[in-house]
């Protein structure tokens, strides 16, 4: 069962200088409880896509054209109060900086708070405190209770991501959208965090949306990946067939510029992604 | 609140303006028990008696009489009340009209942003005191009008500001993460944004006081706003043009108290501004 089909998706960005097609006719699937990884260099419109599904493309961002199929409900047809209900507590999403993303007026519980109010009316206020804590320790937040009346300025980026990811899991979403989580966030820390996020997919059977330009991590974490180019999908594959078996160019090209242990000779040049060459001329791979 | 007390402690200067505003209040509040006399009594056979210390001086006039026989020193604690009432009104005006125009402006952008922005602009490019004038001329003098005209005449400072801070708080990330768990723009302006934006705006609002009092007693000066025999500052020292060469006591006490009111409001001002700076928050 597919929880998210994006079909023909296509945003466009116009300016005076003319339109930017950021994303531009994609269309990929999102299978319940599984991970889906989108890689792509910066600017490749990765980001765009998942804000896209978020609807939150703000002028002079429009989405042109398309579908986002989202348990069985096309979201481009709904109106703004629908995709209100939605935003936290069915769809809920993590930032690349845990520095910024965080309020600094208020402490961790009270924004915490504010999400399972939004979304839990039913539980009353001790029963959202416990629900918070419950979920500052499910991400392995040390001293769950102290940090709960701590303000953001207090915490380390990887707590403050963890804080992030608690507050996305709070409610139990059926899709998390990851952008860049762990761009900002030191290499053990990333590994707590990556390691997390799948503990968390387990236990609840979260899909995730996974957007990242780290192939590491895509090894990591990925059950599909989507790769995208200027704005296209040029290879979509399963992670495994991906990385034994890549076929488009570009993917190819890609995967030559990560350093390899014992593969590449000290001082030797790294393989880069030549800007010179139009990927888009050659044929996509889409398995 | 105890770190904030501790590095507001850190500037003397602001301490001192403290204790000013401190000291106005409380003339405000007390003025009753304070003053000796009621500030409308006049005592006709005491007229232009000089402060106490000088040659002629009686004691039960500390700071002397005027040509009514008034007691100066009465009429400047009763002042006091005018005088911080006008300052909490106008402020409270221009911020309650600028907060909102500037939220909306720095929020929305765009065409509102643009519409909200021209208005403003076309408030700034008039003089404040003529378009006080103006104000009070159309309603006529009076005290409520001078305070409503100074109120209007601060309105596009606080927008401006209000709307600068929104603009840099807009896009960071913490607010497009509230978005996502499905905030409405009314509580991402009021709840989510302004409380980071509130620096400036306490600090401006802080400074603010001090003129809309400096610019209340100038319009009372110029006889726009209290009208006699109101104890305002400003329409003392009006009063008492005419007796500057032979009792220039009368000019000096209220030129005094609105002095250091001014500085006592701005000092807090500058002692506000070094502690809520976020920089220093972190630290």
């Amino acid at each position: 069962m597919n929880l998210v089909e994006v079909k023909n998706l296509k945003t466009y960005f116009y300016s005076d200088e003319g339109v930017n097609r950021a994303v531009d006719d994609v269309s990929f699937e999102i299978p319940e409880g599984k991970t889906v990884c989108i890689v792509g260099e910066s600017g490749s419109g990765k980001s765009i896509t998942s804000l896209s599904i978020m609807q939150l493309i703000d002028k002079p961002g429009k989405i042109v054209e398309g579908e986002i199929i989202f348990d069985g409900v096309d979201l481009l047809k709904q109106d703004e109060n629908y995709i209100r209900g939605i935003r936290g507590s069915k769809i809920s999403m993590i930032f690349q900086e845990p520095m910024t993303s965080l309020n600094p007026s208020y402490t961790v519980g009270f924004q915490i708070d504010e999400v399972l109010k939004l979304h839990h009316k039913e539980l009353d206020k001790k029963g959202r405190y416990e629900r918070a804590i419950e979920a500052l320790e499910l991400v392995g937040m040390p001293y769950p209770e102290e940090k709960y009346n701590e303000y953001p300025f207090k915490l380390s980026g990887g707590q403050r991501q963890r804080v992030m990811i608690a507050m996305a899991m709070a409610c139990e979403p059926k899709l998390l959208i990851a952008d860049e989580p762990t761009t900002a966030l030191d290499v053990t820390i990333q590994a707590q965090v990556l390691d997390l996020m799948n503990k968390l997919q387990d236990k609840k059977g979260t899909s995730i949306l996974f957007i990242t330009h780290d192939l590491g991590v895509v090894a990591q974490m990925a059950d599909e990946v989507v790769v995208m180019y200027r704005g296209h999908i040029v290879e979509k594959a399963s992670a495994k067939e991906l990385f034994e078996d890549p076929r488009h160019p570009y993917t190819k090209a890609l995967l030559n510029s990560i350093p390899v242990p014992g593969k590449h000779k000290r001082k030797s040049r790294l393989d880069t992604v030549d800007e010179n060459i139009d990927y888009l001329q050659f044929p996509k791979e889409i398995r | 609140m105890q770190e904030f007390i501790k590095q507001y402690k850190k500037n003397k200067s602001a301490v001192v303006g403290f204790f000013i505003v401190v000291i106005l209040v409380s003339m405000a509040i007390f003025a009753p028990w304070i003053a000796p006399h009621a500030p409308y009594d006049q005592n006709l056979a005491d007229r232009l008696i000089p402060p106490m210390w000088e040659a002629g001086g009686k004691a039960s006039y500390i700071l002397g009489t005027d040509d009514f026989g008034r007691d100066l020193f009465s009429r400047i604690v009763y002042g006091a009340r005018i005088s911080l009432m006008v300052g909490a009104v106008s402020v409270g005006m221009s911020l309650t009209f600028g907060l909102v125009m500037g939220l909306m402006a720095g929020f929305f952008g765009g065409k509102i942003d643009l519409f909200i922005m021209r208005i403003v602009d076309i408030m700034l490019s008039i003089p404040a005191i003529l378009l006080a004038i103006v104000v009070v001329s159309i309603l006529g003098p009076s005290l409520i009008n001078a305070m409503i005209a100074i109120g209007i005449v601060g309105i596009p400072t606080y927008a401006r500001i209000v709307r600068a801070s929104v603009m840099a708080e807009k896009e960071k990330e913490y607010v497009i993460a509230s978005r996502v768990n499905g905030s409405g723009n009314l509580r991402l302006m009021f709840k989510v944004i302004l409380p980071n934006a509130a620096t400036p705006i306490i600090v401006q609002s802080t400074m603010g006081f001090a003129s809309a009092v400096l610019e209340a007693a100038g319009l009372s000066f110029l006889g726009l706003g209290a009208q006699p025999p109101t104890p305002e500052w400003g329409a003392m020292l009006s009063d008492s043009l005419q007796f500057i060469t032979t009792a220039p006591w009368m000019i000096f006490y209220p030129g005094l108290a609105i002095f250091f009111t001014v500085l006592g409001f701005n000092l807090v001002g500058d002692g506000l501004m070094d502690v809520l700076d976020p920089k220093l928050k972190d630290k």
